[in-house]
């Protein structure tokens, strides 16, 4: 049941990373997502010192502005200071996650957080913290919080889908035809702090990040389609995970490093396929 | 006082390991600094977190085959899972669709991962001399051996040797690659070397101030200094100080607190100098460039107003009064009185009784926005083919940048026209 447990909780981190990851990746702002994953480290900070130990959602919701801070001083960094924009985004992060550890660092003493657990997460421990959920099935705390947000995700991607789809593709259209580009911005940007921060817990900044960029990467290199995208990276991102699960049992080594291993493995696997069916392809047509 | 006596203990006798600390992660924070400055201009900041997360595996099995916690091998494990990093970073950009960004992170969390599976293998086998290991995940400044102290001071100062030496090619191969390439520099040598380069010292910054916080190191400084100067060794060398100075008073703000960490510390100090520079810069400081758009716009709404008290006068007004610029211009009363304030100041009107008298030099300067006005209404219907009605507003916002030097060229192109596409005459 423990397996179950974990591979479901990473998993669900793996759908919400993968909505959220797709539109990262055609915008070509995964590095802000990277951004946004440490430097919500504040945010967590505070909320849990707010809170003791025991996250809940309105609070993470309300960690997740740090989030919003990273990508307003980002804007700022570029649009204000003109500062150029891989720059902008390196200042903002290490200054905010610089600000977490320090905090952690001075009154940290009552609050169960340091940066290892940000960085890497410790989702072996998920099980320990069963809830009931009726019918006499029970979820870790933490998935019951991912589920959550997964949905509030998915709502938020069918509801705004037009929009963010449009400020993705042709953000210049969008512009001219009177589109809130900047809202929509904003709007994705929340979703991504958001799931970033209620992730961190189980599996840490390092495989969000992996789950980020990861399977949309390879999602892309197999299909054209934004729509299949989405939902071909959302398979693959709970395959890695359930692979990466018992990777990680047979070796007794860090779950959320395995995953991460076996999306880097994925990855090479469909790069060197798609380059061997193409160089087929050619051959052929030539 | 109590601030006097911590800087008295801590440059004391005593405290001589502390006093190296802070002097070794300054020449270390000075070393990423001046790397750092090419990494930035060649646009590529963030590779630092990408090398600073791919060193950690290489760490690992440095760790595995050797059975010891040496620098020496852990440097040699960091360096070359480091440039297999940048090495595969290049090769995915250029062999499929996948944009920078997702390359980068997708590169450093998987090498992450792969480091955070070997160390749990380790922290699970029998062997219990790991401990070390973990300061290259969070950086461990101030508890560093006198040996990695040595050993990382060797190689900074190596470091900034090698780049003394490269100056010229390592500059232009930052702005200008193609151009590096057509003048027979070889590009490609130099685009490797300066990859060691930063390699090596994100290898030895990782253990002073952690995995995350390590591309601060190299992008903050070059970042501040980029403000300050468009000259590129002036650059490096505020990148540099800017280095040195937050390594050693990161060091010493997280020595007089407790428990308060070094690396953050130093990130910390390292913004604020970039902040300030940003700010205040002399080059490009968001300060000076809004006193440059402040003096702009008083320009320009004195050629306006002067230009229209002119027009007047050239209409035959004899007399012409506030009430008459005030109907004529876009500008509101109290505003147009200031502006007429700041004319008489530069002597280019006389305010007698409300009525306002264009001087002599005022003739001139007025008479010189027109003619640019007009010089510029002929250039662009003559060489653009634009209406005449439709030159009139671009005129009236470039005759208040036009130069002497781009007058002259004007002038000379177009053959000192008398009138302008409106047949109004051209004052010279």
């Amino acid at each position: 049941m423990n397996d179950f447990y974990i591979i479901f909780t990473a998993s669900l981190v793996a759908i919400n990373c993968a909505l959220m990851g797709c539109f990262l990746v055609m915008r070509k702002m995964v590095m802000i997502g990277d951004a946004i994953s440490h430097a919500v480290l504040p945010g967590i900070f505070i909320a849990y010192y707010i809170s003791g130990s025991t996250a809940s959602v309105p609070i993470l919701a309300g960690a997740a502005l740090s989030g919003i801070l990273a990508t307003v001083m980002i804007e700022w960094f570029t649009k204000k200071a003109r500062l150029q924009s891989d720059a902008a985004i390196g200042v903002s992060y290490t200054l905010l996650f610089a600000i977490g550890v320090i905090l952690i660092s001075k009154f940290g003493e009552n609050v169960d957080l340091d940066q290892q657990c940000v960085l890497y997460g410790e989702i072996e421990q998920i099980v320990f913290w069963l809830q009931p959920i009726g019918f006499g099935l029970q979820l870790p705390k933490q998935a019951i919080i991912l589920l959550i947000v997964c949905v509030i995700l998915l709502a938020g991607v069918i509801w705004g889908y037009k929009g963010l789809f449009i400020t993705t593709f042709d953000p210049n259209f969008a512009l001219s035809t009177g589109v809130a580009v900047t809202f929509w911005h904003y709007f994705l940007m929340s979703g991504v702090s958001l799931s970033t921060v209620v992730s961190f817990e189980s599996v840490g900044a390092i495989l969000v990040i992996a789950f980020l960029s990861g399977p949309p990467a390879i999602a892309y290199l197999l299909t054209e389609d934004f729509k299949r995208m989405i939902f071909l990276s959302a398979i693959i991102g709970i395959i890695c995970s359930a692979a990466g699960y018992y990777v990680s049992m047979y070796f007794d080594v860090s779950i959320a490093g395995s995953i991460s291993a076996v999306i880097g493995l994925a990855f090479i696997l469909v790069f060197v396929g798609t380059r061997v069916v193409k160089s087929k392809v050619d051959v052929i047509s030539a | 006082m109590e601030i006097w006596g911590h800087i008295n203990t801590f440059f004391s006798a005593e405290n001589y390991t502390l006093f190296v600390v802070s002097i070794a992660s300054g020449i270390l924070c000075f070393a990423a600094g001046v790397v750092g400055t090419f990494t930035y201009l060649r646009k590529r900041a963030l590779i630092g977190d990408v090398i600073s997360h791919s060193v950690l595996p290489g760490v690992a099995i440095a760790f595995m085959l050797t059975g010891v916690k040496n620098p020496v091998y852990f440097l040699i494990g960091a360096i070359t899972s480091g440039l297999l990093s940048i090495w595969i970073v290049d090769y995915v950009q250029a062999k499929s669709k996948l944009k920078p960004d997702t390359i980068l992170a997708l590169t450093l969390s998987v090498f992450f991962g792969v480091g955070i599976v070997f160390l749990t293998d380790i922290q699970h086998s029998e062997n219990a001399a790991q401990s070390g290991l973990d300061s290259f995940l969070f950086g461990k400044a101030a508890s560093m051996g006198m040996l990695d102290i040595q050993l990382f001071s060797v190689i900074a100062i190596i470091n900034v040797v090698c780049i003394a030496i490269f100056l010229r090619g390592f500059s232009l191969i930052s702005f200008d690659e193609n151009y590096a390439k057509g003048i027979g520099i070889k590009v490609s040598f130099l685009k490797s070397f300066l990859a060691v380069l930063t390699v090596i010292t994100v290898a030895i910054g990782v253990q002073a101030v952690g995995v995350v916080l390590m591309a601060a190191l190299l992008i903050t400084p070059a970042a501040g200094a980029r403000f300050l100067t468009n000259d590129i060794k002036k650059m490096l060398l505020y990148a540099g100080s800017f280095g040195f100075a937050s390594g050693v008073i990161g060091v010493f703000i997280s020595y007089s607190g407790t428990g308060m960490p070094t690396g953050p510390w130093i990130v910390v100090v390292l913004s604020l100098f970039a902040l300030v520079a940003i700010i205040f810069g002399k080059e490009k400081g968001m300060y000076s460039r809004m006193k440059m758009r402040v003096s702009n716009n008083v320009k320009i709404n004195n050629e306006n107003v002067l230009k229209d008290i002119y027009k007047l006068a050239q209409d035959g007004e004899n007399t012409i009064t506030i009430n008459d610029l005030i109907e004529k211009e876009k500008y509101p009363p109290s505003k147009l009185k200031s502006i007429l304030k700041r004319l008489e100041r530069d002597r280019h009107i006389d305010q007698v009784r409300g009525f306002v008298i264009l001087s002599d030099n005022g003739r001139i300067a007025a008479r010189a926005v027109i003619r640019k006005h007009r010089l510029w209404e002929i250039y662009l219907s003559k060489y653009f083919q634009l209406e005449e009605d439709h030159v009139h507003d671009d005129a009236e916002g470039i005759e208040h940048v036009i130069t002497p030097e781009i007058e002259k060229h004007l002038i000379k192109l177009l053959d000192r026209p008398e009138t302008d596409p409106h047949q109004s005459e051209i004052p010279y």
